[in-house]
């Protein structure tokens, strides 16, 4: 497809392209239960195991299961009814979570630090973000912080030389603390309104990796009490229930304050984030829906719940 | 790996086997259980479905009813459904063909298609001593062909040459006139990672396949991949006529349900997994282990083969020698712990075990810090010779100087030590009682090897 094509697609059209593709998906699967019947505990039970497809766990999924089945058992509902109120539902639990980028300009810098499994996307994240503050008009400044992965040095120079930002980089295999640390005083001496600092990809359950990254914390704060002010932790959309131990362990071990979910333009669309929600409450910054610099957009609870269920209000208008 | 779903079906049939008979309605529970247990370890929902349909044709029965432990029996029966699911045995890959044999690798971004293809890459040319060249495809992400280079610098695999703005395709078709005129037997085309919902790139993939014919198309996925396994896998299978999974991240703590789902919907063996980030860590799919670990039996034939690895034959040969002369120095223990933490330290060796994730639990609720194995390490570091062969050397000062040395305290020197001395009146008795048992009884207060 055209890039300007893909450019010029909303947001909703863009999360909703994947289910349009694949009909036993949350939508389509309401669908299929709904048309025609009533609410009632067969059809609450099919839904739930509907939800559980979609990665909002077991958990959640007889949570809002039931909250449907209190509001509508045994009443003639059409499938727009379920859709909408299970999207406000959805909504519901996702509403706190969107907040900003906590960008103080007094900070010189904010210092993000960005951490999470191998492959979810961190260097692309960074490099999307970094054109993103960029264009806002801040100055920003990039770590090039995973030093392990052979080539993502050079793949966040080049992110770095589109965004137009000055990166720090140091060969393969240095330490990503001292990096960090180096980092931050260039970003301090020189102004800068944001630091990204790029980590190396590392399971969870990997202790000694995980204390690599509490070094990279202390360094800092030698400099900056505070800093680094966001932990982000960058989260595969596809990824199942194991997100639960990715946030809990890196919340525990690097006390990640802020997430964000990539890869939402494939046919997984984040359920496990309502589970995650329930559970963590943390803010969700972004998500990524596409490969283009621009396909990192803020995350919007209503439209992110209305992707979910696949529920379009243009077309939705009309039905109470 | 798949400790949690071990954990939790442990509880369930610590249930069903303290009941004398099992009724129906017990099996319908149990299964229920289950099945929760498969959702919530990413387990596909019609695969989950599926499977608990045929384990209840098993199960309800006269033979399970009449059964003197009907829980055991359940257990077989998902335990063979499991592994029957899982494929029945491990395949390796299939290079039986002219050469350059191609194997095509695809898969999502970020599910580990490059690093995967170093360590194949390597393995054939260790193992198998196959002369591999690899090419990467990988034209959109940023450095994405440096990294193959790299990584192929590393493992001393040949890459192609890199063309700046050459298209996959053309890229694919140089790397396959080479390989012929160089001689290689094994071509290993990595290509950019895509979305399977991608029509375009979905396209490119099938076209690059047209290209080169290859012998293997490999799909590699992240063992951590939620219900949408089952969407990915049967994209690429529509597509490409897959040939086999690569698993990747299996050393993480996911639940590893993406493994049964990919299997079941796209009927392709799962022939290698990821288990670490050294280039070595790649390692064939042994589905009995597997379906035993989801079901707390152990996976104890990896253990073994694991501890036969890492304990190295030179030390363990000194060490029997130790033991025949009756000598056990505090060398030999720095040895020991050597090698429990090459293992994988107390926590690799417990996920191993029959049982043990409920033992794991329980250490982990009990907050035992697992460093030790490390502090003790560098207590023995910091002796002298002299002290290390003379244990009664050691005074209220030598201690005093050797906590200042490691970073630990006189009170942790005592403990290692009275351990010492446990291990060392136990290695006497053992003297006494012959070699046999050298292996089953490492003298840990911690794990015992299976029988």
């Amino acid at each position: 497809m055209a890039a300007a094509a893909v450019a010029s697609r909303g947001l909703l059209s863009r999360l909703k392209a994947g289910l349009a593709r694949t009909s036993d998906r949350l939508s389509g699967g309401i669908t299929r239960i709904f048309r025609g019947r009533r609410v009632d505990p067969a059809t609450i039970a099919e839904l739930e195991e509907l939800l559980i497809g979609a990665d909002l766990g077991v958990a959640t999924a007889a949570r809002l299961a039931a909250s449907l089945a209190r509001e509508k058992i045994d009443r003639d509902v059409t499938v727009d009814d379920v859709r909408a109120a299970l999207a406000r539902d959805i909504a519901a639990i996702l509403a706190p979570l969107a907040r900003p980028l906590p960008i103080d300009p007094a900070r010189k810098p904010t210092v993000i630090l960005v951490v999470g499994v191998n492959g979810t996307g961190k260097t692309t994240t960074i490099g999307k973000l970094a054109k993103r503050l960029k264009d806002d008009g801040l100055v920003v400044h990039l770590a090039a912080g995973d030093t392990f992965r052979a080539a993502a040095i050079d793949q966040l120079k080049i992110w770095g030389e589109r965004a137009g930002c000055p990166v720090l980089a140091r060969e393969q295999g240095s330490d990503p603390a001292g990096l960090a640390y180096d980092a931050l005083v260039q970003a301090k001496a020189a102004g800068a309104d944001v630091l990204l600092i790029d980590t190396a990809g590392r399971l969870h359950n990997r202790t000694e990796l995980m204390a690599e990254l509490q070094k990279v914390l202390r360094v800092l704060r030698k400099l900056d009490p505070e800093a680094p002010h966001v932990r982000l932790l960058v989260l595969d959309a596809t990824t199942g229930q194991n997100a639960h131990q990715q946030v809990e362990t890196f919340r525990g071990m690097t006390e990640i304050n802020g997430l964000v979910v990539t890869k939402l333009d494939g046919t997984a669309k984040g359920g496990v984030l309502v589970a995650l929600a329930e559970r963590f409450g943390l803010p969700v910054h972004f998500i990524g829906v596409g490969e283009a610099i621009e396909d990192l957009r803020p995350f919007e609870a209503q439209a992110f719940a209305d992707a979910l269920v696949g529920l379009d209000r243009s077309e939705a208008g009309g039905n109470p | 790996m798949f400790e949690s779903l071990t954990a939790r079906l442990g509880d369930i049939f610590d249930r069903l086997k303290r009941r004398g008979a099992l009724s129906e309605a017990d099996v319908e529970t149990a299964l229920r259980e289950v099945r929760v247990a498969l959702l919530e370890a990413d387990v596909a929902l019609p695969v989950v479905k599926d499977f608990i349909e045929r384990v209840k044709g098993d199960a309800i029965g006269a033979e399970v009813v009449r059964s003197v432990t009907p829980g055991h029996m359940v257990v077989k029966i998902v335990h063979d459904r499991l592994v029957e699911t899982l494929g029945a045995a491990s395949i390796g890959l299939d290079l039986a063909a002219a050469a350059p044999v191609v194997v095509l690798i695809v898969g999502l971004q970020g599910s580990g298609k490059t690093t995967s293809a170093a360590k194949i890459g390597r393995m054939l040319q260790e193992r198998d001593r196959k002369r591999v060249l690899m090419a990467s495809l990988d034209v959109y992400r940023p450095a994405a062909q440096t990294q193959l280079a790299v990584l192929g610098e590393t493992a001393g695999v040949p890459t192609l040459p890199v063309v700046a703005g050459q298209e996959p395709v053309a890229i694919a078709r140089r790397a396959h006139d080479a390989a012929r005129r160089e001689g290689f037997d094994v071509l290993l085309l990595d290509t950019a990672g895509r979305l399977h919902v991608d029509a375009d790139l979905m396209d490119e993939a099938a076209a690059i396949a047209a290209a080169t014919d290859p012998t293997e198309i490999l799909l590699v996925a992240d063992s951590l991949t939620g219900q949408d396994a089952v969407n990915v896998a049967r994209a690429f299978q529509d597509r490409l006529k897959l040939t086999g999974i690569v698993l990747t991240r299996m050393d993480g703590d996911g639940r590893g349900g993406a493994a049964l789902s990919m299997r079941a919907v796209t009927g392709c063996p799962i022939k290698l997994i990821g288990v670490g980030e050294k280039i070595d860590a790649i390692e064939p799919f042994h589905p009995e282990r597997v379906a035993s670990r989801i079901l707390g039996m152990g996976d104890v034939v990896s253990l073994v083969e694991k501890a036969a690895a890492t304990i190295e034959e030179a030390d363990a040969a000194r060490l029997q020698a130790k033991l025949e002369s009756g000598g056990f120095d505090l060398d030999d223990m720095a040895a020991q712990l050597r090698q429990l933490r090459k293992m994988g330290g107390v926590e690799g060796v417990l996920g191993f075990l029959p049982g043990a994730a409920k033992i794991k639990k329980q250490v982990a609720d009990a907050n035992i810090d697992f460093k030790i194995l490390a502090r003790q390490e560098a207590i023995i570091g910091s002796m002298t010779k002299r002290e290390r062969k003379n244990a009664k050397l050691l005074n209220a000062r030598r201690k005093q100087r050797i906590a200042v040395g490691s970073g630990t305290s006189v009170p942790e020197i005592n403990r290692l030590l009275k351990q010492y001395m446990e291990m060392e009146s136990m290695m006497r008795k053992m003297r006494k009682l012959g070699k046999r048992g050298f292996l089953r009884n490492l003298p840990f207060g911690g794990p015992q090897f299976p029988r």
